[in-house]
């Protein structure tokens, strides 16, 4: 076990360089640089001095040797330098949105929870019938749905009953505000994108937990339950459901990475400014410190989340051992 | 995202003694796997869309026509129109072509090169095996919408850009699902015996490796068109894939949608629908193959 967390650990330094320097050729592959969107913007004429000046400051006028080697030093030292667009450390600028989608993560990932492990059950105890038809219907088509889409249904529908019900057509605040400062305020902006990707993201868990706990019915310790006249209810609960969390962990533990990452379009369908925003912009601005920084992070969020949950796999079924 | 369990095969004897004829299977089929059947009934009915749009509408996808717009549903224009007076269900039936198109090339070049690099990399082994496994990871964590951002930028938007940047993705996640089934595969005598009568590697692992593997890559094939249908609306509603004015779902829900989200929901509502209904019936089908593919699965 010990000797596997070490080679897991090790393991990640390929994966994170080759995430660099694939990240690090993509963004030089794209045509023109920051100097030039900065200064000369959409055909403006601009002097040429001036951008070899901006090119030289923000170091995209060396050798392309020397700002990968600058940019891996940088990562292995925490320093992540200044954002080429805006010149505000890095950190900083991704600080102020990383609360946002970390919050929207969490709640999101409560969300699906709350949903998928409930349906899934029931889904399962309920097997072929129209319970069970209903159930993953409902599931698929979380899979189904667009997030998108899903938020402007939410919006629409939240105009439509707030206009019936108060007269006054009412919309999510825009302004993020801190939930320590403001709860209501927080969750009434929050709430919305969290059910739309939570409701997504649900899907995956819900059928995880219906298969899992169809396989774990057929054990033999729960029909010895059964035969000792155990209630029902303490068999799902107490027997099989434990046993059968394991895959749901794993499904779960990964979505999370997912969300912290991958919430680009949820965040325009709600105008949100999270990392997911954070992201579009510094690649549409040719921002390389910012892009590289982001994407390293979200790929480190992805390999050290999937470590985690292969560990606690691990810890919460002692069968799993790993050598 | 939705994980693909790793399958393992095992060959059916009993389809090979089926002597019912198709009336009866069809009907036994809607029995057993009703979900399955709704799903094939949607992916016909959008093939058939995609086949015979001339045919089933008066109007012209892309032409505007300022006094229509914004019509709300009615006889004229069954869904009503939008912003450029454009019908909206003439847009959705050629839309499935957009989907249609987007959705199998990206499924089925995604799924053909984790085929073939998946059963490489068992067959190889060793450290080509070690090398892959590795590069396979950076592409899986590597986040779907920068590679997308990444590829629009450098290549322009448009179809082909959009095809390139959702088929990426989804190779690792093929060829990981492939090679754990090759793994097995690997160690059956006959390959050894192929290597022995002398067929090159890629022989052996086009012809003799890959046909065995079939199950999980059809599996994964029919899991991928509805993601890559679902993945090309997403980037079409960001605007950085299909452009105007190509008919496409979510570039149908971009701009209009939030816009007219209040005085003209149409707009905003049927396109969404449609990728729904397309999405929902691909899942379903595919969830149907799966369960006839794998029978360790089939009982529950």
């Amino acid at each position: 076990m010990y000797k596997y967390t070490i080679k897991r650990v090790l393991l990640m330094i390929p994966t994170l360089i080759g995430a660099a320097i694939l990240v690090f050729t993509l963004l030089r592959l794209i045509p023109g640089d920051v100097c030039m969107l900065r200064l000369a913007g959409e055909g403006a004429f601009v002097d040429q001095a001036a951008i070899d000046l901006c090119r030289i400051n923000t170091g995209i006028a060396d050798p392309f040797i020397v700002q990968f080697i600058r940019f891996l030093t940088g990562l292995f030292t925490f320093d992540f330098g200044t954002s080429m667009w805006t010149g505000q450390p890095v950190t900083h600028e991704i600080a102020l949105r990383f609360k946002l989608s970390l919050e929207i993560a969490i709640m999101a990932t409560v969300v699906s929870v709350a949903i998928s492990i409930p349906l899934g059950t029931i889904s399962a105890i309920k097997q072929n019938t129209w319970i069970d038809y209903v159930v993953r219907s409902f599931s698929i088509a979380g899979i189904a749905i667009p997030s998108f889409w899903l938020g402007i249904l939410i919006i629409l529908g939240l105009l439509i009953t707030t206009q019936a019900w108060f007269g006054q057509a009412w919309m999510p605040p825009i302004n993020y505000v801190s939930p320590f400062e403001d709860p209501v305020g927080n969750i009434a902006q929050l709430i919305w994108p969290a059910l739309a990707t939570g409701y997504r993201y649900s899907a995956v868990a819900t059928r995880m937990t219906r298969s899992a706990l169809l396989e774990v019915l057929r054990e033999d310790y729960v029909r010895t339950a059964r035969a000792k006249g155990l209630l029902e209810k303490v068999i799902i609960n107490r027997h099989a459901l434990k046993n059968a969390m394991l895959p749901v962990v794993t499904v779960i533990g990964i979505e999370f990475a997912f969300l912290m990452g991958g919430l680009v379009v949820t965040e325009q369908v709600f105008n949100l400014n999270g990392l997911g925003k954070l992201f579009v912009e510094s690649v549409t601005n040719q921002d390389y410190t910012m892009t590289q920084s982001l994407v390293m992070l979200v790929v480190l969020i992805f390999i050290v989340t999937n470590f985690v949950v292969d560990l606690f796999y691990a810890w919460l079924d002692p069968r799993i051992r790993y050598s | 995202m939705s994980t693909v369990e790793e399958v393992q095969v095992h060959a059916g004897v009993e389809e090979l003694f089926d002597q019912r004829t198709w009336l009866q299977r069809a009907a036994n089929l809607a029995r057993k796997q009703p979900l399955g059947v709704f799903g094939g009934i949607v992916v016909v009915v959008m093939v058939f869309m995609a086949i015979f749009a001339p045919w089933l509408t008066p109007y012209n996808p892309e032409a505007n026509s300022f006094e229509h717009m914004l019509v709300p549903p009615g006889l004229d224009f069954l869904l009503g129109t939008d912003q450029f007076g454009r019908d909206l269900l003439t847009r959705i039936i050629y839309g499935a072509r957009t989907a249609l198109f987007v959705g199998t090339v990206a499924a089925g070049v995604g799924a053909f090169g984790g085929l073939v690099l998946g059963v490489g990399s068992a067959y190889f082994g060793g450290k080509i095996d070690l090398i892959f496994q590795r590069i396979m990871d950076v592409f899986m964590a590597f986040p779907l919408i920068i590679m997308a951002l990444a590829v629009v930028a450098i290549f322009g938007t448009g179809i082909q850009n959009v095809i390139f940047a959702i088929t990426i993705p989804f190779i690792p996640r093929c060829a990981r699902v492939v090679r754990s089934n090759a793994l097995a595969i690997r160690e059956i005598p006959y390959v050894d015996a192929a290597r022995a009568m002398g067929f090159s590697h890629t022989r052996i692992i086009l012809r003799h490796m890959a046909p065995n593997v079939m199950a999980p890559f059809l599996i994964m094939l029919t899991a991928f068109v509805g993601q890559a249908i679902l993945i090309e609306a997403s980037l079409s509603y960001l605007g950085l894939g299909v452009q105007e004015p190509t008919p496409a779902w979510g570039l149908m829900l971009q701009g209009g949608a939030e816009e007219y989200v209040e005085s003209a929901p149409w707009v905003a509502v049927f396109p969404g629908l449609a990728i729904t209904l397309a999405v929902f019936g691909f899942n379903l089908f595919g969830d149907a193959v799966r369960d006839t593919l794998d029978p360790r699965l089939r009982s529950q």
